[in-house]
């Protein structure tokens, strides 16, 4: 079998792949598998994240993106559509209407329900309500109420944690505190 | 300091574990970022070394199970890099843009951590066998060990915020690297890959990432991070593996009932050629190896073990051959080199 590419040397690598459902092969000589290794990493993660993109409905119709800019990091929301790649943390903030439904998209959820870390420093649980209580007017403004029960949800959760965590540290008098 | 890695074979080469007739490894990769340095994709090439010296504190006063080792990615020459690569301790990414990266690793392996890659922190478990479980357990001992010292991007909406939007949540890709010589041969490979990926698995008919392709081998790999805790994660892939391991035994039991002779000369012919062959590239040599462990599995070929197997898998890759020569071989340079290194090995 002659190398798909070259189509002059033997094909001696053979790569079978899913890609959009489908498995797909290709035959490849040593050289050409070399050269495109990079290459197909690369398009693969890329062009997973476009199909995640390209019916990007709801928001992107009411909010015009454009002009949209991390001022923490200078991403703009046009750049990291091409690069799939967020500048720092402070662009889930600046982006979040559109990230929000690009997230439902590739995951089917919103919701974090794994683990979280120790709050230290920067972060405190009564910072994150704060924040969630902001996300949720703003789901409300929008009339997304399906996403405003999901975030609702999510501060009766976190207050509980707070109350348990403030009688805890009630108990041990307050000497581990934070 | 590598050359300390080559001559003994990482831990999840071991052929042991688990599952081993049917599982190769299980790993675990996290991906966390630090809230006061913007993220690699804008972080000016400058300000890498300052994340690279924030975590070489932050390892040596961290009370790991196993001592970690730095290397600095720029001063490490391309043969090294590329002996990361074959080893899945790198990506092929990082080690083609060295720049401000670096490397924490574990003697035996199991444990790394790439930094500067697409997020500050990618850190990964690699364990031989089927064994999830304490795969999860360690890294996230190293997980909770790092956040003592260290503030995580994190939101108590949607989970720990990585670079890049597939990975937001969990941060968490959880994969097992499998053997399917039997799937391919019976032809129901790709129905049973599609049933994967209907689930949101991916399997990548690829030997690691990205790098040189081994027909027999699929990495199956959770595609989801976001609405799932870990543990859910983890025992759904548990849940696909066990099945995919019946449906591999099952075809393998079919080929020995219906085409005994056919099968074992098959296994046989390779055997032959891998300890015979004065050249061979690695894809004739990874497609043979792959019978050949067939062979073992089944019983068939014995006095070799899976171990020696695992082991050849990588050593025969065009880095490791380097490597162990300690000089740069061309194409045919290699091919001379890996055909009498498996005629040693397996006693041609
Ligand atoms: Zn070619
Ligand atoms: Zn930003």
């Amino acid at each position: 079998m002659l190398c798909d590419i070259c189509h002059k040397n033997q094909a001696t690598v053979h790569l079978t792949e899913i890609y959009a459902g489908k498995v797909r092969e290709l035959h490849l000589c040593q050289e050409c598998a070399a050269k495109q290794a990079e290459i197909i990493q690369k398009q693969f993660s890329i062009s997973d994240f476009l199909a995640g993109l390209a019916d990007f409905g709801g928001i992107e119709r009411r909010e015009n993106s454009s002009g949209l800019i991390c001022p923490n990091c200078g991403m703009s929301y046009e750049e990291f559509k091409k690069v799939g790649k967020f500048g720092c943390e402070n662009c889930y903030k600046v982006f979040r209407d559109h990230i929000i439904y690009l997230l439902r998209k590739l995951h089917g959820s919103t919701q974090h329900k794994g683990k979280y870390p120790k709050f230290k420093g920067g972060i405190s649980l009564e910072g994150q309500i704060e924040e969630l209580k902001k996300y949720l007017d703003r789901a409300v403004s929008l009339e997304e109420y399906e996403e405003a029960a999901r975030i609702r949800d999510n501060i009766r959760r976190l207050e509980k944690k707070l109350r348990e965590k403030k009688s805890r540290d009630g108990k041990e008098g307050g000497k581990n505190a934070g | 300091m590598l050359d300390k890695f080559i001559n003994n074979p990482g831990e999840w080469l071991k052929g042991k574990g688990p599952y081993s007739d049917v599982v190769i490894s299980s790993r675990i990769r996290l991906a966390r970022n630090l809230r006061e340095f913007l993220f690699p994709v804008k972080l000016p090439v400058k300000s890498r070394a300052d994340v690279v010296n924030k975590i070489d504190k932050v390892v040596k006063e961290a009370k790991f199970s196993k001592p970690l080792f730095k290397f600095n990615m720029e001063s490490m020459d391309i043969l090294d890099r590329h002996f990361l690569l074959e080893r899945h301790l790198a990506s092929l990414e990082f080690i083609n843009n060295p720049k401000g990266r670096a490397l924490f690793l574990s003697k035996d392996e199991t444990i790394s951590i790439m930094v500067n890659e697409e997020d500050h922190l990618r850190l990964q478990v690699i364990k031989s066998g089927f064994d999830l479980p304490l795969v999860w357990s360690i890294i996230n001992n190293i997980d909770e060990c790092l956040a003592e010292h260290l503030d995580f991007a994190f939101s108590a909406d949607i989970g720990f915020l990585t670079s890049c939007p597939t990975n937001t949540g969990t941060g968490m890709r959880a994969s097992v690297m499998v053997h399917l010589p039997g799937l391919i041969m019976t032809k129901r490979i790709n129905k049973v890959l599609n049933l994967i990926t209907k689930l949101s698995f991916t399997a990548r008919g690829l030997f690691g990432e990205g790098t040189q392709a081994l027909g027999n081998f699929f990495q199956i790999s959770n595609q989801v991070t976001l609405g799932l805790s870990e543990q859910e994660i983890i025992d759904s892939l548990r849940n696909i593996i066990s099945q995919l391991r019946e449906q591999e035994l099952g075809a393998r039991k079919y080929l020995l009932d219906k085409q005994g002779p056919a099968i074992e000369d098959k296994i046989w012919r390779s055997y032959g050629i891998l300890k015979s062959a004065r050249l061979i590239d690695s894809g004739e040599t990874l497609q043979h190896l792959s019978l050949l462990r067939l062979g073992v599995d089944l019983g068939i070929i014995k006095g070799i073990t899976r171990a020696m197997l695992d082991y050849l898998f990588i050593i025969i890759q065009p880095a490791h051959l380097q490597k162990l020569q300690g000089r740069v071989l061309n194409v045919r340079e290699r091919d001379f080199i890996r055909a009498a290194l498996l005629r040693e090995k397996l006693g041609g």
